[in-house]
């Protein structure tokens, strides 16, 4: 059911050029987007998730950023090397975004309406009377009461839950094939939250749009995700369907994310596992695998090369040393 | 909004008053008077001259009497003009201070603004570097040495503008050239780079890169997105600006001998011409205060999550 590729990224590379040298925010990452799937890609701040998604609509502050390698495939186009003006006509049609902070992503000083109505008159050349009653439909869709009146309001009239609708409504208002949610959820309230991934859910079934959900809530990607992708210092490193990314997880980063997470009915006495060190400096990064310094099972080659992805089962990668030495599973089941 | 209008005027006259009192009594306060002379003037003169100016009186009486005189619209006659009085003055050089001030304060807006945005649009690029420094150059060079290095250059030595002058003389329009270019100059230097500054703040903000992840083109998102909230610090700084550039106008008026209110500003002060230094004060409070005002109303207009009521 799930199986026509839409998007095909493979090693994007994004560095930023800053004072104290090249900062290799995204390192070889690829991927695959299928059709209606939702994609988790998770890791800590600065690990690179929402460089790479930037990277694919190439809204990569230029300069200090810039893409310097690898291919992002959508509809038999490399958008990588697409020129600006046709980037645009993707840009809000084919593949759009909806961001963190939905307090500071709607332009304070423009009504609701003026903002959804630019996106209709680009990308579908509507008039403006028409555009105006597309955007109180998409509001509708939204779960926005009494949408033809709110319609004509500024953000500021709107609460944060509502104005995450509000930018929902129009990142799909021209029923895109991919919406790239950059931690929606993240600035709101639990049951808002659960709100706004299931109103996402339900529209994106609707409207056949494929979600890649970055976030680093792994309830979240538990909740929605069919496949994960774990990102540690701008490369992946394990790329698994969601339920066996929870029940096996390969990677050591990955068992270790997994192990901090605090379980209900766990005794308070016991400390919530944590894993030890920092996350890497990404300016100038050795050719060795990024995460040993921090590795329980860290063995010599670590230091000395970044091991390739391997695959581990059916549509499971996993960038880890591990797994290249010795093809059986080191440990079944790390986390219980 | 009415109500406001309305209200917001009504505030004005309390500010008006505390300035009018305050000067009132500071001027008093400065050594020296309005009769004195370098040679003595006999005591039976200087008596009389007093006296007609009511200067004989207790100062609370000559406050009472200013006071009373405003409100009937008399500024009162001044000191060291006896044929005038200060209403006259103020009356026929005004309208050309407005005139310089206005048509300066617009070329200013015109060329900072749009060097700020195209130095913000090409940040760390040769064009950026070529305005700010033009920038520097403006704000770092002072009037009254541009208005002269301008009046050497194109008039002296090229003999394409006449010296000086004002719009009632026989070179007409064309002399309002460089008075208004070098009384420009410092405002176009703040505003570009205020502009500038702004610009580049609001082109990094979320809901910039919202319009650009919607697929808009950089003009739109410029003049749509960008310049609505980029331009509220700049519209802040126009009503003290707009202040300044009247008051400032005194050198330029000097340099190239410019018929406003300037002139009289300065020389009221020397000459402690106590009324005249009055009904300057007066006019540029009112200026500023209205300014400000001016700003007030524009910024709701702006920005939605401002309302008045």
């Amino acid at each position: 059911m799930k199986d026509e590729t839409i998007l095909r990224v493979k090693g994007l590379q994004t560095h930023f050029k800053t004072d104290d040298g090249i900062v290799q925010a995204v390192e070889d990452v690829s991927f695959e987007l299928a059709e209606k799937e939702t994609l988790g890609i998770v890791g800590e701040s600065g690990s690179g998730k929402s460089v790479t998604n930037l990277s694919l609509m190439k809204l990569i502050p230029s300069p200090p950023g810039k893409i310097v390698g690898g291919e992002v495939l959508f509809e038999g186009e490399d958008l990588v090397h697409v020129p600006e003006n046709q980037m645009r006509r993707i840009r809000g049609n084919k593949i759009s975004m909806i961001f963190q902070d939905p307090m500071t992503c709607l332009n304070p000083f423009l009504r609701i309406s003026t903002q959804m109505i630019e996106v209709f008159m680009l990308h579908q050349n509507m008039d403006k009377k028409r555009a105006h009653q597309e955007s109180i439909e998409m509001l509708k869709l939204v779960g926005i009461p009494k949408p033809e009146k709110r319609v004509d309001d500024y953000p500021h009239q709107f609460s944060g839950g509502m104005r995450q609708r509000v930018m929902i409504a129009m990142a799909l208002s021209c029923k895109p094939k991919i919406l790239i949610a950059d931690e929606p959820s993240t600035a709101l309230d639990v049951t808002i939250q659960a709100q706004i991934l299931e109103l996402m859910k339900e529209l994106s079934a609707k409207l056949n749009t494929a979600i890649i959900m970055i976030t680093h809530d792994l309830g979240v990607v538990a909740g929605i995700c069919d496949n994960v992708c774990v990102m540690y210092a701008g490369t992946i490193v394990e790329k698994a369907p969601t339920e066996e990314l929870y029940k096996t997880p390969k990677h050591p980063y990955t068992q270790g994310l997994l192990n901090s997470i605090p379980k209900l009915g766990k005794r308070r006495e016991d400390k919530l596992y944590s894993i030890e060190g920092q996350p890497p400096n990404l300016i100038n990064l050795p050719d060795c695998c990024s995460f040993y310094p921090r590795c329980e099972f860290a063995m010599e080659i670590c230091t000395k090369k970044m091991p390739e992805a391997i695959p581990v089962g059916e549509k499971r990668e996993v960038k880890c040393w591990l797994y290249h030495e010795k093809k059986e599973v080191f440990r079944d089941s790390p986390v219980a | 909004m009415g109500k406001y209008f309305i209200r917001r005027f009504l505030g004005l006259l309390p500010t008006l008053f505390v300035i009018i009192t305050i000067s009132f009594f500071m001027i008093r306060l400065a050594p020296g008077g309005p009769f004195d002379e370098e040679k003595a003037v006999p005591q039976e003169i200087l008596v009389n001259i007093e006296k007609k100016y009511h200067m004989d009186e207790p100062i609370v009486m000559q406050y009472g009497r200013y006071l009373l005189d405003i409100l009937r619209g008399d500024l009162g006659p001044s000191f060291r003009y006896p044929d005038h009085d200060v209403n006259f003055f103020i009356v026929s050089s005004l309208p050309t201070s407005l005139l310089l001030g206005s048509m300066s304060m617009g070329l200013a807006l015109f060329l900072g603004i749009g060097s700020g945005i195209l130095c913000a649009v090409r940040q760390n690029t040769w064009v950026d570097y070529f305005f700010m420094s033009i920038a520097v150059m403006g704000i770092s060079i002072p009037l009254f040495v541009i208005g002269p290095v301008l009046m050497y250059f194109f008039a002296l030595k090229m003999h394409w503008l006449p010296t000086s002058g004002w719009v009632d003389s026989r070179a007409g329009w064309i002399t309002v050239l460089m008075p208004v270019v070098t009384l420009a100059s410092y405002y176009f230097a703040y505003l570009a780079r205020l502009s500038r500054a702004s610009i580049i703040e609001t082109l990094r903000s979320d809901y910039v890169r919202t319009a650009r992840a919607k697929g808009l083109s950089g003009p739109v998102i410029m003049f749509k997105h960008v310049l609505k909230g980029a331009m509220l610090p700049v519209v802040s700084y126009l009503g003290p600006a707009f202040a300044a550039i009247m008051t400032g106008s005194v050198v330029v008026e000097q340099i190239f001998r410019v018929p406003g209110l300037g002139k009289f500003f300065v020389q009221s002060a020397f000459n402690r011409d106590y009324t005249l230094i009055m009904g300057t004060v007066i006019v540029y409070s009112i200026i500023l205060i209205i300014m400000n005002f001016i700003v007030d109303i524009v910024y709701s207009f702006l920005d939605p999550r401002i309302t008045y009521k």
